[in-house]
């Protein structure tokens, strides 16, 4: 099977999961990377080593940075003229859109963040997560090429073999007007990405509730929540930063107002599989359950006894997490030489 | 300006959806407008409030879709369409994009169509992208700030790096995230006016196009696998002992 593999890079900065994409090729047969972009033909060598066979690379101007549309010609063109069978993409954001725009050039279907896969006779079944995860289903496609997306840390990374080389073949950019512009980027403050950490430390609406503090005077009730809030957060972030973690919230705690958006985990916010993740005051409605029930390790500190967090939890504290949560970051800065 | 808004009906995001006989069932939890959904409405009415213009909600979906039509009614869109044809079943991603483009292309003189960044049970999040393919418009997705002057849009959108500012010309479509801003709730005399509110129904017929061809298939719907786990319950006699022994044992899953 001839297997086409989208390493999605920001400036030339490859995300993680287009690796475990080329595992996943290697797996079903011979891989060509497609390396896109301005100033990229280092990520063809990693691409190499990581085990592609083969890259095509369109290193130009144009793809500078990532445009919808200039990125879906470049690719429905090459696909068109060279016919894969088989093409996969990590679900990242631009991943999953190039995977859906290129699809409606080549009149073919996508199968969307799948999690598991296996070939029979040349033909891609899928499973993949639907209602957050609470379902799995199935899919086939019965057109061709077959494109799937694949979830970030669902698949191994393969490891790099230091100065493997494969064949190199420069191709075109697309050429012609296109429809949208970027005009610059304002950088998030959040660290480390939810979707690519190893580890994440969450909060919940519990750590709003420290009896042991006294807001400034002056706050009127919601401002002195959110102050509780925000002070119960920095002990998340704080083990955080410890075990190298990315910051998560439940969508109770993003729709008080505690943390940004962008720190939601759940059926509506980022769903998540790292290898621990820690619930610090979390009880575990069944829509945060959903986006974080597929992570290894699940630890639950939680004062009720009864919370649904603990169904899923590997280790459990029943106690206060303005106590437990700072003597585990102590803990761990001792245990990991900090 | 012509604002189209793309709307799904989804089972409640709190909804214990299982699959029993091989059907999916989540008991008598309600349907609703897709969560996301609301922020598309909400972005939407922003812009009609800022620009001028009307406001068109869309469904694909039996008789039934039409509560969630008159929730976006209720919130302040101008009028619906609900697209329901007996040929449409099990339809992909691509085959609903092509319907959406069609009933966008009838409408006519559209400027600006939104969609929510994806559905809470599908969870595909390809629709909209597909369908600014089809209409040859620029897909701006995944956007939390829009700003238009004229027939110029800039927009801010989330990529995993932090936030994409991007320039295009109208038409074009959107996709909607949270960080938008909260939805607003339907006022007493939305809901009126969405309850009185009579919806057309349209066959595929009536937006020009036969049934697009699907080929995804979902051969089999599984509820999944039950996690194994018993919580071992870590006691101490203080913070710092309880801390200790739990370090050791999330250690010990040579995980870190």
């Amino acid at each position: 099977m001839n297997i086409w593999v989208y390493i999605d890079n920001f400036k030339g900065i490859a995300l993680p999961a287009s690796w475990e994409a080329i595992g996943v090729g290697k797996t079903l047969g011979n891989v060509t990377a497609l390396v896109f972009g301005s100033g990229v033909e280092a990520l063809a060598k990693t691409s190499f080593e990581y085990g592609a066979d083969e890259v095509l690379l369109a290193d130009d101007a144009v793809l500078t940075d990532y445009r919808a549309e200039a990125f879906t010609m470049t690719l429905s063109k090459l696909a068109a003229e060279r016919t894969p069978d088989l093409l996969l993409f990590p679900t990242t954001t631009r991943g999953r859109e190039l995977a859906a725009m290129v699809a409606i050039d080549l009149k073919t279907g996508v199968m969307v963040d799948v999690t598991a896969l296996e070939a029979a006779d040349g033909k891609i079944i899928v499973t993949r997560p639907i209602y957050a995860g609470k379902l799995l289903t199935k899919e086939t496609c019965s057109s061709k090429p077959q494109i799937v997306t694949l979830r970030g840390r669902a698949f191994p990374k393969p490891p790099q073999q230091a100065g493997k080389t494969g064949i190199l073949t420069r191709v075109a950019a697309a050429t012609g007007e296109f429809p949208t512009k970027v005009e610059g980027y304002t950088t998030s403050e959040s660290g480390v990405s939810l979707t690519d950490a190893n580890v994440i430390v969450s909060g919940g609406r519990g750590v709003s509730n420290n009896p042991a503090l006294t807001p400034p005077a002056g706050l009127d009730e919601k401002q002195a929540e959110i102050w509780r809030a925000q002070q119960g957060f920095a002990l998340v972030k704080d083990l955080a930063s410890v075990l190298k973690a990315a910051v998560g919230a439940s969508r109770a705690a993003v729709d008080a107002g505690y943390v940004p958006y962008a720190h939601q985990v759940g059926q509506t916010g980022k769903l998540v599989s790292p290898d621990v993740y820690i619930a610090c005051g979390i009880s575990g409605a069944i829509q945060h359950l959903a986006g974080m029930r597929s992570s290894k390790v699940i630890v639950a500190i939680n004062k009720d006894p009864e919370a649904p967090i603990f169904k899923l939890a590997r280790y459990g504290v029943v106690g206060d997490l303005f106590q437990i949560v700072p003597a585990l970051t102590a803990a761990f800065k001792k245990k990991m030489g900090k | 300006m012509k604002i189209v808004v793309c709307i799904k009906q989804v089972p409640d995001s709190t909804a214990k959806v299982v699959v029993e006989q091989g059907k999916v069932v989540w008991g008598d939890a309600p349907l609703i407008i897709n969560p996301w959904d609301e922020y598309a409405v909400e972005a939407a009415l922003q812009q009609k409030e800022a620009l001028g213009g009307t406001v068109t909600t869309v469904t694909i979906g039996d008789e039934s879709t039409k509560e969630a039509l008159k929730r976006a009614l209720a919130m302040g869109a101008d009028d619906a369409i609900l697209i329901n044809d007996p040929a449409l079943v099990n339809m992909d991603t691509q085959a609903t994009a092509q319907i959406l483009a069609a009933v966008i292309r009838k409408i006519g003189g559209v400027d600006m169509a939104f969609f929510g960044r994806q559905a809470i049970d599908g969870d595909s999040g390809l629709v909209p992208a597909q369908t600014a393919r089809l209409l040859g418009w620029p897909a701006l997705t995944l956007t939390s700030v829009i700003k238009v002057e004229g027939d110029n849009v800039r927009v801010e959108r989330g990529v995993e790096e932090g936030r994409q500012i991007v320039t295009a010309k109208l038409p074009a479509v959107f996709s909607i995230t949270k960080d938008f801003g909260e939805p607003r709730y339907p006022s007493f005399m939305g809901i009126r006016k969405a309850s009185r509110a009579e919806i057309p129904t349209l066959l595929l017929t009536g937006v020009g196009i036969t049934a697009p061809v699907s080929v995804i298939a979902w051969p089999e719907i599984i509820n999944p696998p039950s996690r194994e786990v018993t919580c071992e319950f870590i006691t101490g006699s203080s913070p710092e002992e309880i801390a200790e022994t739990l370090a050791n044992k999330i250690l010990a899953e040579k995980v870190l």
